[in-house]
């Protein structure tokens, strides 16, 4: 179990620097962000000046170097928009995205395992087909526009829930669900197959020879040998989960990351911008984590290696 | 979907056929057995066509303003009529002739973006693969892990931030962060092809590595390459339309469906027919070259099917 943790944490560091470094490479070619952060009036010496202190007169690895130094004691700079230390501002953000994330992932799980149980078992009957239908086409729907689609429906036409905003479990639940589909509609493909792939083993025929009731064949000997992959794949939706935040909360307007780096990206704030790639990077790294340990714990057969 | 070309696939079938007729009547036969895979192809060839004879297909110029036609909804709503048959928006543009045109961008950008990240992802895929193992092997899985860790609409933010919008902009965008679909799939296929006995051979007999990767592996990779590249051209579709909705894509007076949508989404309590149709449009084409990615998959790897 150490020498795997080790092994994980080593397979790490190189990736956040990596991402550190295309993340700086990429703010160094955007050049200089003086202009943006200094009043139009201000005289050649005073812009001379504030480059001086910010360090953009050193060569790159220099630059790069007070970069990485003051990113390895949490530091990724002030948000010249807000005035304020970039981490802060999308730490503060962050628990509204993290509500939302999980809130969506909740549902898509909820969806998809019966869903996917269901279409398994009754494979080629007409709920498979409508539910393996339903499901690509949850995959085909962008979730912008499912996102403009269930606004029209529920808060336009039937006035059920609020048009955007935050503040109360209402203004929650259409976002949830428009992120929740993409996931749900992945993980009922995947659930399906791998039941599928389950329900063919001969310890599944024995059960069902031994005249073992159905519904327990399905729930205690299947389902839970097709978690595995199930788990590893959820976690992966992290990802998928992050990028829809971005999109589904500039469209709802919730206040989360992903409204912040909207916003951050079209005001060129770079140290906001910074701050939430790596508060994401590291939330999907972290969760990823997780589900590889909850893998080799569900599946004892995996060893740590 | 899986089951209903379970038939076509037996692979004595297909050897028999392919003896006697021509490859191209061939590969319609095993289309067309598949009722999902016909459907989109069908679409995929429309959405092309429309892109192609755009000028011929649109009733107007999609660029054209017109005050006094401003938010007309579509012909089958009160004050609708024919002369706009998808209505207008709230310049008084025709939605359909729009629809239309933007077509164009979405292929454009979602297929050269494709070949760009093809280009990247099967060179790196197939030479980490065959030197698997190695100090670039090892860098470049990092620089993938690395890509993992971050979503793609996230990173492509970022350069379009830095770079600014314009579509060979957004293509090459597309494309240095696409690649990854590429390299994980073939390095892993490309590990266990060179342990096969032709590469062995070929080694043996001193063939340059250079020589068997690109005579003996890359050939052997076409089928893999061809699905990956349909499934990416659906998915950068996707990643288009997100970022011209976010604004941040291409630009206006250059008609996309994404932007449309972003334009509509101001009226939607009103005219709920700017940002439908445009999704429309997404929806089906994407939903076109999913089901037609999956038939390609099933055909070339019968016995993937079912496992998904």
């Amino acid at each position: 179990m150490k020498s795997y943790l080790l092994k994980y944490v080593l397979q790490v560091i190189p990736v956040l620097f990596i991402i550190s470094f295309l993340v700086f490479f990429l703010i160094f070619i955007a050049g200089d962000p003086v202009a943006l952060m200094i009043s139009d009036n201000a005289t050649p010496q005073q812009i001379e000046e504030l480059r001086e202190s910010l360090g953009l007169n050193e060569p790159f690895f220099v630059q790069y170097g007070l970069y990485m130094q003051g990113l390895l004691q949490g530091d990724f700079g002030t948000s010249f928009s807000y005035k304020q230390d970039a981490l802060q501002i999308v730490l503060e953000k962050l628990p509204n995205t993290l509500l939302l994330g999980s809130l969506a992932m909740l549902i898509a799980i909820i969806i998809a395992i019966p869903l996917g149980i269901l279409s398994a078992t009754r494979q080629n009957t007409a709920w498979d087909l409508l539910i393996s239908g339903a499901s690509v086409i949850g995959k085909a729907i962008p979730n912008f526009w499912l996102a403009i689609m269930l606004i029209l429906i529920f808060s336009v036409t039937f006035q059920l829930f609020p048009v955007s905003g935050s503040g109360t479990v209402m203004h929650l639940i259409l976002p949830a669900f428009t992120l929740a589909t993409g996931t749900a509609a992945e993980l009922t493909r995947l659930i399906r197959s791998s039941m599928l792939e389950v329900l063919g083993q001969d310890y599944i025929r024995t059960a069902k020879s031994k005249g073992m009731s159905r519904s327990l064949i399905t729930y205690r000997h299947a389902f839970r040998n097709c978690l595995a992959p199930v788990i590893t794949i959820t976690a992966m939706q992290a990802s998928v989960i992050v990028s829809g935040a971005i999109i589904t909360e500039t469209v709802f307007a919730w206040p989360g990351m992903g409204q912040l780096l909207v916003k951050a990206i079209s005001l060129r704030d770079m140290a906001v911008v910074q701050a939430v790639v790596f508060v994401s990077a590291f939330a999907i790294i972290l969760l990823n984590f997780i589900a590889d340990v909850a893998y080799r714990l569900i599946d004892p057969r995996i060893k740590y290696e | 979907m899986v089951h209903s070309h379970t038939e076509a696939l037996k692979p004595e079938m297909s050897y028999e056929v392919a003896r006697t007729i021509h490859p191209i009547t061939r590969w319609m036969r095993l289309l067309l057995r598949s009722k999902t895979g016909t459907f989109g192809f069908v679409i995929l060839v429309l959405v092309a066509l429309t892109a192609l004879l755009s000028v011929l297909l649109a009733p107007y110029d999609p660029t054209l303003l017109n005050a006094r036609n401003r938010l007309v909804p579509p012909f089958w709503s009160d004050g609708g009529s024919m002369a706009h048959i998808l209505g207008t928006d709230h310049l008084g543009r025709d939605i359909l002739s729009r629809i239309i045109y933007g077509s164009q961008i979405t292929l454009l950008v979602s297929g050269a973006s494709v070949i760009i990240s093809a280009v990247i992802g099967i060179t790196l895929g197939v030479v980490c693969g065959y030197y698997g193992g190695g100090w670039f092997d090892a860098i470049v899985m990092r620089v993938v892990d690395a890509n993992m860790a971050i979503p793609n609409i996230l990173f492509m933010l970022v350069i379009v931030g830095v770079f600014g919008t314009s579509v060979p902009t957004l293509i090459v965008v597309l494309g240095i962060t696409g690649w990854i679909a590429y390299t994980r799939l073939i390095r892993a296929e490309v590990l266990s092809l060179k342990e096969r006995e032709f590469i062995r051979a070929a080694r043996s007999i001193g063939t340059r590595d250079r020589t068997i990767m690109r005579k003996h592996i890359l050939p052997n990779l076409i089928s893999t390459c061809i699905v990956v590249s349909t499934l990416s051209v659906g998915g950068n579709i996707v990643l288009e339309a997100s970022l011209s909705f976010l604004g941040l894509g291409i630009q206006p007076p250059i008609v996309t469906w994404g932007y449309m949508l972003n334009e509509g989404r101001d009226y939607i309590a009103t005219s709920w027919w700017i940002a439908t149709f445009p999704g429309v449009a997404i929806a089906v084409t994407v939903l076109g070259i999913l089901f037609f990615g999956d038939w390609l998959r099933d055909v070339f790897d019968p016995k993937a099917q079912g496992r998904r």
